[in-house]
């Protein structure tokens, strides 16, 4: 008989990144007492591989920035598929989020004036984004980390107990959420080290597990992005919104192949990289868009110009939103202009001299010169597309963060609507904080509204979730979890990956049919003491889940949009504009539906040009507009 | 470009466990972690490893390979030899989980008693004004990926579990340097940094900077500066009176022997034992302190008791094995002791350290001493030169080239031998061992400087 804890708590936060904690510290900060549990070590979530900064209009280097246009550009670069709420919350709260962190001891990189300095970023029109070198998540992690530990040090003077009101959970990954009746009642999971089975009592749960990229081969995410917190929500009756759309981050490592995915960060080419195809032509001006043509410059002068002179030039097309980037380098080496090792070439070297890009990039030059033996002071990097986010998510109340099952909470990646079908580089750090705290927020006002009138676990549930947890030991079928991991990550790389076709989607969830029933057959080897291939066969239940969420979705949208490229529908449509996809759980499999896109306000509509304003829209919307009929 | 690797990969919890050896594939660019996922996917699929970005970025893969504290996601295959046995253990300064993982939870308590930033009040959001030149000193400390390596790697508590209460170690030392020059704090971090978390413990062997995977120079940045400004503060009275209080004897006998002060070490230690006989860190400072003089065969006397004392620690138990060997090898070396009374002794101790080894290499020296005390010349000089290989520590670096300059010596590779025992004099020029090796040299006719 397996040992068992059970803990009650008023908010359990599942994830330790960047919106778990902000999370976690605000319901704490309400007086809530909160759980954060996590599947790693306190201070290694994923956000620390964050690099290029974290996005808010704080007008420290363009005094013209403001939140009115970040957020513009933030539904630009969705293409106009972002939920105008959660854009507008996230653009007009930033700057707050981020000095706020400089209360808790964040050192960010200072302007001359001594403020926070912000650097240039894909897809923002000023410099925005507030940074520490090219290590700006591993700042947000520690701070967030050592505000947590001073909250705990109050509660050591206060209440004699560090963790008598905020305790971390780690290493213990949460398996099952139970339900009273339709609402929240807790969440069962296991630690690593010993197998021991915990169970929180706690009336609000918010997921912040980050993304899902360990479905697909290519990926610079981390093991612990296996989509756990969608998969949860789904099987706790929650809806996922327009999974279709993941960010392919343009460049990754291509080489060694050991390393293939790995992120080089967008901040190279905001700091001057170039990049260049193997006849040495710098391609980019080739891949300019209808719609981004205004505010890119045609010339290489011109985008040369712009790294000093931004009022009098337009950016360089290596800025454009990530998306568009990944698109262009996928066709460059398609048409077999590709470097040695299939990607293309990123060139710094002959851009910056070799002590600045030292100064500016240190993370990059020692990433290079340590896994690729490339000094990329002196030679140009080899660079592709890899899978680094998805946009798609927990379908969210914005203001409240609240998933559509009472007690539900969902912020950060693994929440959805606020990035659209594509997110500009920076809009996510910024993202965490900002929903993190307002999941916080209103996960305090949902458990303040419970009164005493809090569900309950039951024995049933726990024995139920224990029973799920343990299923792969009982399993005969002589299945690896590895095997099948693999096979998962291959199928969604080549059929469900950068450019995406009916038939190879329909051979995609054909694939993923198989797999779900050969996971059903995973054997798994040894005891329940820090058991990797244990822990792989539970989260690949996740990533199947998932990964069948982003096949189904992108089967049914017929268009080409941001994090979605359709080869038989390369055009974006004005009609899938108004469409958000919702995925809900169907017996064994998962239920695809066509939702309206809440509609945007008139105040926020009038922020754009009606000219901008027609690629995106049907002739009906538009004619609503003031001044429709001219 | 693909070949196949031998691996010896430690395996067990905290009370037992082996070394166990694997042949596996390695392709091009790959680095150690690959292979350990490789081993899962097809060997192995319990084996436990801690791990997430695979970059370098999050310090959640560290290990000993070879002996060396590194993260495994950043060591290339290519910087061994395709020959060569790539030994992995775990963090040998906490206790091990399973396999490759270890406890750590030492960091985080330590990490909490640290006081946190503490910005002046009266500031609001969007106030703070700072120079770059004034936060990039923090900064540097601040990319730290809390991997531990520097923990691992730091004699005070690798294999001196009694230290821990007193001492926080390298990663609570910058955290303490970055918060004290954090141009917004308003706390004394340096006292602090001396009375709580035993910075003074700290006898700056550089060997956390050596290890960093992050390159931040924690000795000359950190520690360094910290111990110069706790020493500008001296004539405060709180400090003045701090420094009246005695210290407790084994770590004033430490830091004899770190000065070279060893017949005062030796009084310090045997001082201390007489209050508490069961102190370790004394213990060993009196063996270190004998040997320093010459008096093997006492050496020895003490090791012995080291051993029984050891208890269960892997750890601590093989660093005392290890250095009770080496003590009755040096006794026999120097005619104290006999080989005959001794040779049973040293064979099970020696078999009893090899049982717990993990690195395949910490015994090297070891070894290589033994077979010279037995004549057996060619195979001293092939364990003296692995040992020199891994040596990390300046001391036993410098005793095991007088154990290859003898071996040489009496091969006849004389010019080679004199050049080891150079290198060991500059190293430790007071080692008592040099003596015998160089009357040993001058009889063979070999001139040594």
């Amino acid at each position: 008989m397996t040992e068992m804890e059970r803990h009650t708590y008023d908010v359990v936060v599942i994830g330790a990144g960047g919106a778990g904690l902000r999370a976690a510290i605000e319901a704490r900060l309400q007086g809530k007492r909160t759980a954060i549990v996590c599947k790693s070590l306190f201070g290694k979530a994923h956000t620390v591989m964050a690099e290029g900064g974290a996005a808010a209009a704080m007008g420290n280097v363009n005094p013209n920035d403001n939140w009115q246009v970040h957020f513009r550009d933030t539904m630009r670069g969705g293409k106009f598929l972002n939920h105008w709420r959660m854009a507008e919350l996230h653009a007009k709260e930033a700057p707050d989020r981020v000095w706020e962190l400089e209360t808790y001891g964040a050192l960010f990189d200072r302007t001359p004036d001594g403020k926070i300095s912000q650097r240039n970023f894909g897809g923002h029109e000023y410099p925005r984004l507030a940074h520490v070198g090219d290590r700006t998540g591993l700042e947000m992690i520690r701070t967030l980390q050592q505000k947590i530990v001073s909250l705990q040090q109050d509660d050591q003077r206060d209440l004699g107990d560090a963790e008598a009101r905020l305790k971390v959970f780690a290493e213990t990954t949460i398996t099952s959420l139970t339900k009273d009746g339709d609402r929240i009642s807790g969440a069962v999971g296991y630690t690593r080290e010993n197998g021991t089975f915990v169970v929180f009592e706690a009336p609000a749960v918010v997921l912040a597990t980050g993304g899902i990229g360990k479905s697909f081969k290519v990926t610079s995410n981390s093991w612990e992005y296996t989509g756990d917190g969608h998969a949860l929500a789904m099987k706790a009756g929650a809806t996922l919104l327009n999974m279709e759309f993941i960010q392919f981050h343009p460049t990754g490592m291509v080489w060694p192949p050991s390393v293939k995915g790995i992120l080089v960060t967008e901040s190279v080419r905001g700091d001057g990289g170039i990049l260049k195809n193997s006849e040495g032509k710098r391609f980019m001006f080739d891949y300019v868009p209808a719609v981004f043509r205004k505010q890119y410059a045609e010339t290489e002068q011109e985008a040369d110009g712009w790294y000093d002179d931004s009022q009098n030039n337009r950016r360089p097309p290596e800025l454009l939103p990530r998306d568009e980037v990944a698109r262009a380098i996928n066709s460059e080496v398609k048409a077999g202009r590709g470097s040695p090792s299939g990607g293309v070439f990123l060139d710094i070297a002959s851009r910056l001299p070799a002590d600045a890009i030292r100064k500016k990039l240190p993370s990059m030059y020692h990433q290079f010169k340590e896994l690729a033996d490339v000094d990329i002071t002196a030679e140009p990097m080899e660079v592709g597309p890899t899978c680094h986010y998805v946009m798609g998510g927990v379908e969210v109340d914005p203001d409240t963060a609240a998933a559509v099952v009472p007690g539900l909470f969902a912020a950060g990646e693994c929440s959805g609507g606020m990035h659209g079908s594509n997110r500009l580089g920076g809009n996510s750090l910024s993202d965490l904080l900002v929903f993190g705290r307002r999941a916080g927020v209103g996960a305090s006002d949902y458990v303040d509204s419970l009164g005493s009138a809090r569900p309950t676990v039951t024995d049933e549930d726990v024995q139920a979730a224990r029973r799920h947890a343990e299923a792969p030991f009982d399993g005969d079928g002589g299945e690896s979890p590895y095997a099948l991991h693999a096979e998962l990550q291959q199928t969604m790389n080549d059929l469900v990956g950068i450019i995406r076709k009916r038939e190879e989607m329909e051979e995609a969830l054909k694939r993923l049919e198989d797999l779900k029933a050969r996971a059903r057959r995973i054997s798994v080897v040894g005891d329940k003491i820090f058991n990797p291939g244990w822990h792989l066969a539970l989260d690949l239940s996740n990533m199947l889940i998932v990964s069948e969420c982003v096949a189904r979705s992108a089967l049914i949208r017929e268009e080409s949009r941001g994090g979605h490229t359709r080869d038989d529908f390369p055009a974006m449509s004005d009609e899938w504009r108004k469409v958000n996809l919702v995925c809900r759980p169907d017996g064994d499999g998962v239920a695809v539906e066509k939702k309206p896109l809440p509609v945007m306000p008139p105040e926020l509509l009038a922020l754009f040009d009606r000219d901008e304003l027609s690629k995106y829209m049907t002739e009906d919307e538009l004619a609503i507009l003031p001044g429709g009929d001219a | 470009m693909t070949y196949n690797a031998r691996f010896r990969i430690w395996r067990g919890d905290d009370a037992a466990g082996q070394l166990e050896d694997f042949t596996v594939e390695v392709n091009e660019g790959e680095v150690v972690l690959d292979i350990i996922h490789r081993l899962q996917a097809t060997q192995t699929p319990d084996l436990a490893v801690r791990w997430n970005c695979k970059a370098g970025k999050c310090g959640s893969c560290s290990a000993e390979v070879n002996g060396i504290p590194r993260l495994m996601c950043m060591t290339r295959m290519s910087t061994f030899p395709e020959a060569d046995v790539v030994t992995v253990t775990p963090l040998r300064t906490f206790p091990v989980v399973k396999d490759l993982v270890t406890d750590v939870s030492f960091n985080y308590e330590k990490a909490r008693e640290v006081p946190s930033f503490a910005p002046p009040a009266e500031l609001q959001l969007g106030e703070y004004r700072m120079q770059q030149v004034d936060v990039e000193r923090s900064q540097e400390f601040r990319k730290c990926i809390e991997c531990f390596l520097c923990q691992d790697t730091c004699h005070v508590v690798r294999d001196h579990e009694e230290n821990k209460p007193a001492f926080s170690g390298p990663r609570f030392f910058i955290r303490l340097a970055e918060l004290d020059m954090h141009p917004l704090d308003t706390k004394d971090r340096k006292r602090e940094a001396q009375a709580t978390h035993g910075l003074g413990m700290c006898n700056i062997t550089k060997c956390c900077t050596e290890v960093c995977p992050e390159h931040i120079k924690i000795t000359d940045n950190a520690i360094i500066p910290m111990k110069e400004r706790v020493v500008d503060t001296r004539y405060d009275p709180l400090i003045w009176l701090g420094s009246k209080i005695p210290r407790r004897s084994s770590t004033a006998a430490d830091k004899a022997l770190g000065s070279g002060q060893n017949a005062q070490a030796e009084q310090h230690a045997r001082t201390r034992l007489r209050e508490k006989p069961s102190d370790r860190t004394a213990r060993r400072a009196l063996a270190d302190a004998l040997r320093a003089q010459g008096q093997f065969a006492a050496a020895a006397e003490q090791t012995r008791v080291l051993v029984e004392q050891a208890g269960r620690g892997r750890g601590a138990r093989l660093d005392a094995l290890s250095a009770h060997a080496f003590a009755l090898l040096t006794a026999v070396e120097a005619g104290q002791l006999t080989l005959d009374r001794v040779e049973d002794e040293v064979s099970t101790t020696v078999q009893d350290a090899q049982r717990l080894v993990s690195t395949g290499t910490v015994l090297s020296g070891t070894h290589a001493l033994h077979h010279l005390v037995h004549g057996r010349l060619a195979e001293a000089v092939s364990h003296a030169r692995e040992a020199i290989a891994w040596d990390r520590d300046r001391v036993a670096r410098a005793d095991d080239l007088v154990t290859l300059s003898e071996a040489l010596a009496g091969l006849g590779e004389d010019a080679e031998a004199a050049s080891a025992l150079r290198e060991s004099r500059s190293l430790w020029p007071t080692n008592p061992r040099l003596q015998a090796a160089s009357v040993n040299l001058r009889s063979l006719g070999v001139a040594s400087s």
